[in-house]
């Protein structure tokens, strides 16, 4: 890690000489609460941490996420200032006033010859907790009348926390993101592969954040790229037919490469193994085989139906169904067959709810074979619940009259149909059902290629 | 007994088939990549794609379990969507299978929250620690449903296992049942970016039903057979339902238990030497239900009339036929298996599968009726006599190598013809090749429409000698097909060996609760053998219970029911039966005691969710179910 610690001494010198300042000397009283806040991966909890272990002050560290009460905060907080012992004179579940008062009569024990720091990290988890917790840390200065300061580490700004009844107001601090050519090349250089010279990584570097600046930001995400690509980058170097400085050819070599990892940026699908892989495989494929190709999901016979009848359940209106599913449905008058508020495409408002029984009855009209109601076909629609593939909605009434909704989308439905379109009249009963959609809002598109592709199959 | 030993012995192994597989993976990642830091602070992350087969996934975890155990490291935990409610119920999981493996290997000592709060209970002894950080073994966490996990528990989860990678590091398996993409749903990509992600795909479900067909249903070894509409029923079950190997092999294992259970003559249902030795002592009632077997009633009939005679009336005549036509069943499976696998192989590569992609529907249609009569089969041999050479030959290899491991004399000797045959076929092949190297000559156009026109003449007249060749084989083929997949059903004494009541299958495995709530309340006799409760249909008997009256009458209303009304209904039922002077003033009248009869029967059918209360109006209740009876 000792590369680690210089790119923060060398990079952010100026932020870190303005975090110091804040930090008075060790025997003055400091600032009650500070509030940091800065982007993810710009480097908020590793820079305070390191002061803290660099300089070796008194610290406790807390991450949030991991409180899932208070108590467990205060007893991370004592146990770090004055150990396990003090920690475990905390009631079962203790209150503010609890930690308040071990605190006081801790430090009146041993009192503090520096400023002791709590820092908590991922603090916007704290608004979740009691509402009254946030205040009191703020000015814990001032409630257990020790040198103490309050960190607190967060990617939102300090107005989303503000309590309605106001507060003590904390120092506020910013990280900024990193500029793309001075500190994102410094930072990512530093991980420069041992057998290659550190010229050749910082222009390999360049070369990957002229292609990945545009869409990913992230120094996290970033280096995973780097590291990911880098032996691609390499290759021609080992064959010996490229040399260092010949950067135009390194480039021409990796371009492709870098644009087709770009599908995948952010998707974190594959391990760097994988990866290599699929790099070996490319030359046969000319298409990357990512994961989210693979979206085809094996369902059995009946649950496909299911799955069918519940998106015509979610998206048709309940009253168009006679009309749709009914052999001898009446004449509907066109010009007044849909309501005004039904003109927007459904595509649009998303799913909605519908009753069990409905969907039963679609299902029936869709399936072309004669289907027991069986166990198994409910519990189908419960195993669709739990894969998510439908969703259960209201809680008042389960047992009697569950409701449900597709979360599927129209892709998905169609290359499930696809499947089985053994019926035609399925094909038929989703095409007609889209069309009349699609007839309501023409400038959809999407809706116009799913028609055309049923027209095609 | 010995058979239900042997039906296990198939499904255990083809679980070990399965554990080798996963086995595999894992090592190869776990030793190529687990504990090289490509990255700082990732989780190792596994996502076993698998299907949608629930029952399943259990074994499989298991199994994977396991086999971790014993070859990886001795952390694993598996936990359940439904354990997890929360991230405390989580933690509280994890440290509670965590504290069982420390105290049985070592003490932690590691700052890890989770781990802090178990060093609470247990004393660390300092030696100990230090083994453990040499070793630096994974502790593996698998998701057994990550579907149904709340992604809030599962996000704070990762955080915080992420957090102590560095001392502890931690490899998450994900059994994922829809596609790999369910990551990207659940996980938002601060999470996501945590881990490091490798995917498995388990094999389809198709293929392991394939390999549970191949070891337990296509396979002489087992005297245990199923009928064709069974089989049907079975996978029925599998494809449209469940997909679930587990409920297959289940429902396996009960048509076994059902055909040992309901067919006395299945004492002759064994291996074959045991089976001759229990044909001898069969007792005269099982020699009677022999005689009244179908196929045996069949068999009597083909025979000369003395014969027909002997075998109705002597006893020990019938025990020796019966021991002959139990060898005739057997060598019949023996045969029938090997040639069914060929014609598989011979047409499963055909364009359209004419006798269908897998064997399964291949074994339904021949022991169902006589393959050779029907218009898939014919076209299926039609394809296969225009089969090129290349494509036949190896076609035909392929089942030279399936009849090797055939052991009997006749399988021998078809290998043998068929032998001759590839021979016959090979030897051509250098005789035309000589040809063909003469021809090759530039030809204008004029001479080529020539040449095709002279071909074209030539064909119709002769064959060349591969085609003569192929019709041969192809005969030979199909003489095999008519000799040795005769359908089961005509074979004597099939039904000992053939379970086939399907409808029993059908009722038992895949029932119909609601149709037999409605078909109790609406025909009480059914359920309750009570003489008095048969009745016309449409008429409702007050002698049937309260439940069965409510409900009768509950039918006849909408959605919303009159509870008064309703009651009204119910009493004049009642009052009917006790007189039946329907113009007294008693009549309509009602006595709390019918009263109470009446509201115990509403609620009881609210419980069983045929109608419930509703706010829309106080004194109406809501009809839940829909259609009449």
């Amino acid at each position: 890690m000792s590369h680690q610690k210089s790119f923060q001494y060398a990079d952010l010198l100026s932020v870190l000489e303005r975090v110091v300042d804040i930090m008075s000397a060790p025997d003055q009283y400091s600032y009650p609460s500070v509030f940091i806040y800065g982007h993810r991966a710009t480097g908020k909890s590793h820079v305070v941490l390191s002061i803290m272990k660099d300089l070796e002050l008194p610290h406790a560290s807390v991450d949030c996420v991991e409180c899932v009460s208070s108590g467990l905060l205060f007893h991370q907080v004592l146990s770090a200032f004055f150990g396990p012992d003090a920690a475990a004179l905390l009631p079962r579940c203790p209150s503010l006033s609890d930690f308040v008062r071990l605190y006081k009569q801790m430090s009146s024990n041993s009192p503090a010859t520096q400023t002791r720091y709590i820092i908590l990290d991922r603090a916007e988890r704290m608004r979740d907790m009691d509402f009254s917790l946030l205040p009191a840390l703020l000015r814990l200065q001032e409630l257990v009348n020790d040198n103490v300061t309050v960190i607190l580490l967060s990617e939102i700004v300090w107005e989303k926390f503000r309590p309605n009844t106001g507060c003590f107001e904390p120092l506020l601090f910013h990280f900024p993101d990193y500029s793309k050519g001075k500190s994102l090349v410094q930072i990512l250089s530093w991980d420069h592969h041992p057998s290659y010279t550190p010229e050749l990584y910082a222009s390999y570097i360049n070369i990957l954040l002229g292609v990945f600046f545009s869409v990913c930001r992230d120094l996290r995400e970033l280096r995973h790229l780097a590291v990911l690509n880098f032996s691609k980058f390499c290759e021609p170097l080992e064959k010996g037919e490229a040399k260092e400085s010949d950067i135009h050819k390194l480039w021409k070599n990796i371009e492709p490469h870098l644009q087709r990892a770009m599908q995948t940026v952010y998707l974190r699908e594959v391990s760097s193994v994988q990866w290599e892989q699929q790099q070996m495989d490319e030359k046969e494929a000319t298409t990357l085989r990512v994961l989210s190709a693979h979206a085809h999901i094996e369902l059995p016979y009946y649950s496909k139906f299911l799955l069918i009848a519940a998106y015509l359940a979610s998206f048709n209106p309940a009253r168009t169904d006679r009309r749709f599913f009914l052999k001898s449905h009446g004449k509907i008058r066109k010009t007044n067959f849909l309501k005004k508020h039904e003109k927007t495409s459904n595509h649009l408002l998303g799913p909605k709810p519908f009753p069990l029984d409905r969907l039963m009855a679609i299902f029936y009209s869709v399936v072309d074979s004669r289907v027991a109601p069986t166990a198994s076909i409910f519990s189908q629609i419960s195993s669709l619940v739990t894969l998510q593939l439908l969703s259960q909605v209201g809680h008042d009434d389960q047992l009697d009259s569950p409701k449900y909704k597709c979360s599927v989308s129209l892709d998905f439905i169609l290359a499930i149909s696809r499947c089985v379109c053994v019926c035609v009249r399925l094909l038929d009963l989703l095409a007609l059902s889209l069309v009349i959609q699609s007839q309501v809002v023409r400038q959809e598109r999407s809706l116009f290629t799913a028609v055309s592709n049923l027209h095609l199959l | 007994k010995n058979l239900k030993c042997v039906g296990f012995e198939g499904t255990g192994q083809y679980y070990s088939n399965l554990k080798s597989r996963y086995g595999n993976n894992i090592d190869t990642c776990n030793i190529a990549q687990l504990l090289a830091p490509s990255i700082i602070d990732l989780s190792k992350t596994f996502y076993c794609h698998l299907g949608v087969n629930v029952p399943d996934h259990a074994m499989t975890f298991r199994s994977l379990c396991n086999l971790l155990q014993d070859s990886v490291t001795p952390f694993v935990v598996s936990v359940h969507a439904k354990e997890c409610a929360g991230v405390c119920k989580q933690n509280e999981m994890l440290i509670s299978y965590l504290k069982s493996f420390f105290t049985l290997v070592c003490q932690a000592t590691l700052t890890i929250r989770i781990i802090d709060l178990l060093q609470k209970c247990t004393q660390v002894s300092p030696k100990r620690k230090e083994n453990l950080a040499k070793n630096d073994l994974p502790v593996v966490v698998i998701f057994k449903d990550f579907e149904a996990f709340n992604s809030q528990v599962l996000q704070d989860f990762i955080l915080i296992c992420s957090r102590y990678t560095q001392e502890l590091p931690f490899v998450f398996i994900f059994g994922i049942a829809t596609s790999p993409s369910a990551i990207q749903h659940r996980l938002p990509h601060s999470v996501s970016s945590l881990l490091c992600i490798e995917v498995f795909h388990s094999l389809s479900c198709t293929q392991h039903l394939a390999s549970v067909f191949d070891k337990l249903i296509l396979n002489s070894q087992f005297p245990f057979k199923l009928s064709s509409r069974v089989i049907q029923v079975l996978v029925g079950i599998f494809l449209y339902h469940d997909f679930s190997v587990q409920n297959f092999v289940k429902g396996l294992q009960f048509s076994m238990l059902e055909h040992f259970n309901s067919q006395p003559l299945s004492v002759l249902c064994c291996q074959k030497h045991e089976a001759l030795l229990s044909a001898k002592i069969l007792s005269k009632q099982n020699v009677e239900r022999i005689r009244h077997l179908p196929s045996f009633m069949r068999y009597v009939e083909t025979q000369e009339p003395q014969e027909q005679v002997r075998l109705l009336t002597n006893d020990e005549h019938v025990k020796e036929v019966c021991q002959k036509l139990l060898k005739n069943l057997h060598t019949y499976h023996k045969n029938y298996y090997p040639i069914l696998q060929c014609l598989h192989s011979l047409t499963s590569s055909l364009p359209k599968f004419p006798l269908g992609k897998h064997i399964r529907e291949l074994h339904v249609s021949c022991i169902e009726k006589n393959l050779w009569e029907t218009e898939e089969y014919d076209s299926a041999l039609q394809l296969l006599r225009i089969l090129a050479k290349d494509e036949l030959v190896a076609a035909l290899r392929s089942c030279a190598e399936i009849l090797k491991s055939a052991n009997t004399k006749r399988m021998q000797n078809v290998l043998q013809q068929l032998e001759d045959f590839l021979g016959r076929l090979e030897a051509l092949q250098g005789k035309s090749d000589s040809v063909s190297k003469m021809e090759y000559q530039r030809t204008d156009l004029f001479q080529l429409q020539k040449t095709l026109l002279e071909k074209e003449s030539r064909r119709t007249k002769r064959m060349n000698p591969f085609e003569v060749l192929r019709s041969q084989v192809i005969d030979f083929i199909d003489s095999l097909v008519r000799e040795y997949l005769t359908p089961a059903e005509f074979q004597p004494l099939n039904e000992v060996c053939y379970y086939s009541s399907s409808g029993v299958l059908r009722q038992r495995l895949n029932v119909t609760p609601r149709t037999s709530i409605q078909a109790a309340l609406t025909h009480p006799f059914y359920y309750l053998k009570n003489e008095s409760l048969k009745t016309n249909t449409g008429t409702i008997s007050s002698a049937a219970p309260d439940l069965c009256i409510v409900y009768k009458l509950h039918l006849e209303c909408g959605r919303l029911i009159n509870l008064y009304d309703w009651l009204e209904a119910y009493v004049t039922v009642m009052s009917a039966a006790e007189d039946q002077d329907t113009n007294s003033e008693e009549c309509g009248k009602f006595d709390s005691l019918k009263h109470a009869r009446f509201i115990q029967a509403v609620s009881e059918m609210e419980f069983l969710g045929f109608v419930k209360s509703t706010k829309q109006k106080t004194d109406h209740v809501a009809r839940l179910t829909w259609g009449g009876c």
